[in-house]
Formats: C-alpha cells, sequence, structure tokens
C-alpha cells in the first residue's frame, strides 16, 4: 500500500530523515519508536505532505502512485490521515461541522454529492459512541478548551468518520491517562481491516500494549536503524534506545 | 469651490431655508458648531489623530451638500439591507430625507421617529434641548460641522423602566441620483433607567456614485440601561464614511457597540464612551474585513472618571490586497477611577502583500488601583493550523477562509440579535469568498 524508498527530508538546509525504506500492506500495524529528535513526527509530517519539510531525495508512493506532488488535501483525499500530536485549535466551528465540512470536500473531490445531512448525523452517532465521547463535545469548537485526553480522542474519532486507508497516529499516547488510552486504542483496534493500515509513532512501548504493531522499527538519527516484530518494541523498553546505538 | 467653501457659503442657505428654529438652543450650538468649522476646517495628516488617515482624495469631489430629495426607493431594491426576517421599528432616509413609505415609526411605548418632527413637537423639543449637542464633541471638526448642518437623522427616546423587545434599524440610502452627494445624519438615542434597547444602523449606497457621509450620534443610557448598538458598514467602494458615535452612560450602566467594517472606500470611525457614575459597563467590538484599497480607521476612547467601572474592547482586522488600516484604542483612567477594570484587544491579519495596518494602544492611567491592560498583534495565518485542516482534506483555500472566519468568530458570538448574527456570518464567508459548507 504505501512505499518509502530512500526518502530524505528536512526543514532548509537541515537534513532531518537521512534515507528511509518502510513498505506498508494492508492489514499491518507498524511501529516507529525512537528517541527524541530522531526523526519521527518528520516522517508523519512529510507522508501527510506538510510543506514546512522539503523531500530532497526518494519516493513515497500509496498504491503505486507517486503522492509527493500531492497537497496534504489530496493526500487525505487519497486516504491518508494523521493524528497530530499537538491537535489545533479552532474557535468558532464545532466539531461536527468541521467533519461535515471535511467529509464533503473528500467526497466532492471523488465526485460525489454531499452526503446527505441524515446520513451524516448517524454515522457521527455511531463513531463518537465507539470513541465513548460525550455527543457535548460535538457541538463545541474544535478542540477550544479541551483537555490533552479529550484532543486525543477527537483525533481518532475524526478518523473513524474519515475511514482512511493509512492512519498515522503521532505520539497519540502522550497526555493520556490510562482510561483514556485504553479508550482510544479501543476505537483504533475497532476500525482496523484487512483493507487498511495503521502507523503508529510512539515514544514509550506503553501504547503497543493496546496496539499491538506487526512490526517494529527503531528510528536514530533520521535512519532505521533496526526492524523487527513486536517483541522489538519490548527489548527496547528493557534496554532503552542506547543498546542500538 | 473648494468643499469647505462651498459648506460655509451653504450654511447661511440652510439657516435662510428656515430649517433652523431660531429660538431653540439647538440654534445657538449649531452657529457656534459652524464657527469651528471655519476655525479649524477639515483634518489633515498633520493632525495627531488624522496621522495615517489622509481626507484628501476623499474631500476634492464636488459634492452636492444638499442632496435632490424625492427619490423614491421600492422596498423590493433595498429589502435585503434591512434584517426584514424580525420585527422591528424602522427609521428610514433617501438621500438624507426621511422616508415614510420605508419607515415604522413609534410614540406608543417608546419615541422611534426622526428629529426634525420631533423638533416641532413642544414636549420633544424640551428632551431635544437638553441632551443635542451635550456629549458630542465640540472641539472635532468633523462632529461641528455635523451639527452646524444637523437637520435629519434619528430620535429615540425610550423612557425608563421599557424593554423594547423590537430592535430599531437606523438605514441611510443614497440612491446616487447625483454623481457626488455628502450626506450628513444626526442621531439622538437617550434610553431611560433600567430601559433596554436593540440599534442596527447601516448607510448605504445604492449605485457607484461617489458619497460621503459624515454621521454623528449621541447615545444618552441613564441608570442600569442597557443598550446594544450594532453599525454594519459594508457599502459599496465609492462610498465612504465618517462615523462619530459618542456614548454618555450614568450609573450601572452597560452600553455595547459593535462596529462591522466589510465595506466602503474609506470608512472613519471615532466612539466615544463618557462615564458619570459608578459601575458602568462599556463594551467595544470591532470586527474589519477590507481588500482592494479599502481603507479603515477605528479610533476608540473610554473615559473612565469614576469607581468601579469596566470597559472591555476586542476589534479583529482582516485585511487583503492593498487595504490599510488604523486602530487607535485610547483609554483614560482619571485619577478618581479607582477600581477600575479595562481590557483592550486589538488582533490583526494580514493576508495581501501589500496590506497593512497601524495599530496604536494608548492607555493613560492616574489612578493607582486598577486593572488594566491591552494587547496588539499583527500576523499571518498560522501554518500549522493550516496544514492540520488541510491533513483533514479541506483544500487551503478553504481552510484559510475558515481559520479566519474563526478568528473573527469571538466578536460574532457577542451579538445578541439571531438574525443580526447569521447575517453578519453570512456577509463574512461572502467577504472570504468561501462556502462553510454549514448552516452557521
Amino acid at each position: 500500500m504505501l512505499k518509502i524508498k530512500n526518502l530524505h527530508a528536512g526543514i532548509e538546509d537541515r537534513e532531518i530523515l537521512k534515507g528511509i525504506d518502510i513498505e506498508i500492506k494492508p492489514g499491518e500495524v507498524h511501529a516507529i519508536m525512537g528517541p527524541n529528535g530522531s526523526g519521527k513526527s518528520t516522517l508523519s509530517s512529510v507522508i501527510a505532505g506538510n510543506e514546512t519539510y522539503k523531500v530532497v531525495d526518494g519516493e513515497i508512493t500509496l498504491d503505486g502512485e507517486n503522492i509527493l506532488d500531492l497537497s496534504p488535501d489530496e493526500r487525505a483525499h487519497k486516504g491518508i490521515f494523521l493524528s497530530f500530536q499537538y491537535p489545533v485549535e479552532i474557535p468558532g466551528v464545532t466539531t461536527t461541522n468541521f467533519i461535515k465540512t471535511a467529509i464533503n470536500q473528500k467526497r466532492k473531490s471523488q465526485g460525489l454529492e454531499d452526503l446527505p445531512a441524515k446520513d451524516m448525523l448517524k454515522m457521527i452517532r455511531e463513531k463518537a459512541a465507539l470513541l465513548e465521547m460525550d455527543r457535548k463535545f460535538l457541538s463545541r469548537s474544535l478542540n477550544e478548551g479541551f483537555s490533552g485526553g479529550e484532543k486525543k480522542r477527537n483525533e481518532i474519532f475524526q478518523m473513524a468518520m474519515l475511514e482512511p486507508k493509512l492512519a498515522i497516529l503521532d505520539e497519540t499516547d502522550s497526555g493520556l491517562d490510562i482510561d483514556a488510552l485504553k479508550i482510544v486504542a479501543n476505537g483504533v483496534n475497532k476500525l482496523k481491516n484487512k483493507d487498511n493500515a495503521t502507523i503508529v509513532i510512539t515514544h514509550y512501548q506503553r501504547l503497543l500494549d493496546y496496539i499491538v504493531p506487526d512490526f517494529v522499527h527503531v528510528l536514530h538519527n533520521g535512519k532505521i536503524i533496526k526492524s523487527g516484530g513486536k517483541e522489538l518494541a519490548l527489548e527496547l523498553e528493557e534496554k532503552g534506545y542506547d543498546w542500538l546505538k | 469651490m473648494y468643499l469647505k467653501d462651498k459648506l460655509l457659503a451653504s450654511f447661511m442657505a440652510f439657516e435662510n431655508k428656515g430649517n433652523i428654529d431660531l429660538d431653540s438652543k439647538v440654534h445657538d450650538i449649531r452657529t457656534k458648531a459652524i464657527a469651528n468649522f471655519e476655525k479649524q476646517g477639515f483634518p489633515t495628516k498633520k493632525d495627531e489623530e488624522w496621522k495615517y488617515t489622509s481626507l484628501k482624495n476623499v474631500l476634492k469631489q464636488d459634492y452636492s451638500v444638499f442632496p435632490k430629495i424625492g427619490t423614491t426607493v421600492e422596498l423590493k431594491d433595498v429589502k435585503k439591507y434591512f434584517l426584514h426576517e424580525i420585527d422591528s421599528y424602522k427609521i428610514v432616509f433617501i438621500d438624507g430625507a426621511y422616508s415614510s413609505f420605508l419607515s415604522d415609526t413609534t410614540h406608543e411605548e417608546a419615541d422611534v421617529c426622526l428629529l426634525s418632527a420631533a423638533l416641532k413637537k413642544p414636549k420633544y423639543k424640551m428632551i431635544i434641548d437638553h441632551y443635542f449637542g451635550t456629549v458630542a464633541s465640540t472641539k472635532d471638526s468633523l462632529t461641528s460641522l455635523n451639527t452646524a448642518f444637523s437637520k435629519e437623522g434619528a430620535f429615540i427616546n425610550i423612557p425608563k423602566n421599557t424593554i423594547l423587545e423590537k430592535p430599531i434599524q437606523l438605514l441611510f440610502f443614497s440612491t446616487g441620483r447625483e454623481s457626488e452627494v455628502m450626506l450628513q445624519p444626526r442621531n439622538l438615542v437617550i434610553v431611560g433607567e433600567n430601559s433596554h434597547v436593540q440599534i442596527y444602523e447601516r448607510h448605504q449606497s445604492l449605485n457607484d456614485n461617489v458619497v460621503l457621509t459624515n454621521s454623528v450620534t449621541e447615545i444618552f443610557a441613564h441608570k442600569r440601561a442597557i443598550v446594544n448598538f450594532y453599525k454594519v458598514q459594508n457599502d459599496r467602494k465609492a462610498a465612504s464614511l465618517i462615523d462619530s458615535t459618542y456614548v454618555h452612560q450614568k450609573q450601572n450602566s452597560i452600553v455595547t457597540v459593535n462596529t462591522f467594517s466589510f465595506g466602503g472606500k474609506l470608512t472613519r470611525n471615532n466612539l466615544v464612551f463618557n462615564h458619570e457614575g459608578e459601575y458602568i459597563t462599556s463594551n467595544l467590538n470591532g470586527i474589519t474585513i477590507v481588500g482592494d484599497k479599502q481603507h479603515i480607521d477605528n479610533h476608540t476612547l473610554v473615559n473612565h472618571k469614576y469607581e468601579n467601572c469596566e470597559s472591555h474592547e476586542l476589534y479583529k482586522g482582516i485585511y487583503d490586497d492593498s487595504a490599510t488600516g488604523v486602530f487607535n484604542g485610547k483609554v483614560v483612567v482619571k485619577q478618581d477611577a479607582q477600581k477600575t477594570n479595562a481590557f483592550q484587544q486589538n488582533d490583526n491579519i494580514l493576508i495581501g502583500d501589500g496590506a497593512s495596518i497601524n495599530a496604536k494602544p494608548q492607555l493613560e492611567i492616574f489612578a493607582d488601583d486598577v486593572k488594566c491592560s491591552h494587547g496588539c498583534t499583527i500576523g499571518q495565518l498560522d501554518e500549522n493550523a493550516l496544514f492540520y485542516l488541510q491533513s483533514r482534506g479541506i483544500p487551503k483555500k478553504e481552510a484559510k477562509a475558515l481559520m479566519l472566519f474563526a478568528f473573527a468568530n469571538d466578536v460574532v458570538e457577542k451579538i445578541k440579535i439571531p438574525a443580526l448574527k447569521s447575517r453578519i456570518s453570512k456577509i463574512i464567508a461572502e467577504k472570504l469568498n468561501v462556502e462553510l459548507g454549514f448552516e452557521i
């Protein structure tokens, strides 16, 4: 589904990613771990199309199509979703209206009419239940005054609504207490199927107890220095990153 | 002939036309006002208060200072400028003359009528003599000019203990029958003790001929009165507006003036609050969204003279293309005004490469036990937030518009008339040139 080949990217003159190769197949969960500053968030930003980062070499394809020339919204329309480490607050736009706009923009890109209000409402209700979200949140301004946990839950709610092919969860566990973590992980697991894939970016092994990866990659200094199965995460937890350096 | 000379010459003709009741106090005020205007003339960029706003281009037109009256306007052509979906009182002027056909006045629960008619009735004349010209500046040359020629405008007199459920709409249309016209409406609003009123004001030209409006409004809020005033400025590109609004507040009154500036060639808003009592609240809110070469200047002044009063000011501006703006917010806290809470915030986003804003918060505090703050920001859209919206599939143009909409929204949220709130939201969406994809 997603192929990353020899990816070099950075900000201005500073190279942060120094040759990344990953292949992700439908139905798989990949975890990307690594210490602070290793390039984890850069990688997720580059896949999602953040224009702050410049790709200097390599390629990223989704289902065989080169996506590097696509804008972030076009990538979203193709099925890429990024759950942000720090979701942005948008005062004055309710979560419901925001997600309606997002869904209808996607439909527009596919040549479809707007989703009828009734169907939209039903879908919102179902997905909110999945994340055990209080419906009151949905009529509040997007992320405004939300706690860290509420913001993350809202991210996964949006993911549930948009039904992406490839979801990237960037430090979704940060700022979550254990109960919220379980709910969020449970939501992610329920959304998993044989046709979609997930990249979990995390600092700690904790989240991987709940979202169990098929593959674990260790990112260090802009390169993947080790890949393995889920047991690699446990080993890292025990020995720390220094063990691999 | 220069506009100033033309106006001075016209004043004699104006008096001789019998526009003025020579016995009234108003006559005296007018005579002094024209003398002040003659002495000062129009402000230039040499005046500190006009440093960033030049009237030069606006004043070089050959204005007709007594517009031809008698032009009729069909309701269907102007309906969209009214808040037509709600029940309201209306005072409508066409080229400076009262339109009884489009208006809906009253003398029942309150007096909502025109100033000239009120002056002819002894019981109102007494009231007008008592209030007229007492809070409007006698030093400001443009206000003096308006005072000198004040003939027509709204007279709103709410007796005490009256909660006026219906909002009052003040509409000033110019038909463009003449190529350049100058209008000088003058409004007087008196709100009695414990009374509530909501007022919507709009100046609108109906074609692209040049119009200059020099409007003055005096508002008197008695004890515990609540006044919500909404100014909607969304005029065509050939129209310029100088609006001076003076508010006089008594103890425990709450007056809110909301200024929505979207249109026009040059707009200057002078908004002055004077406190005459304790526990007064003054709210000043504004949204400016302009583009092209539009110019908007918001000058505000809050005079805190008594203890335990508060003022809250929030102005937001979005400037596109080569639009220019001025925000000059002055807050004076006099020595006796202890326990004052005065807050001021002015946030601006520049979208256009040629856009600029001159922002000047001015706090003059002479009391020592007060809470005062001011903040001013000028910036561009947050790239990270844009990326967030785009990553959800919202294209850049719509994402930008959504963010600008969100930026302006906390001021929109303060609108207490639902029909007006949705109207303003729609104008903002139009101005930002975007389909928001949902009902507001």
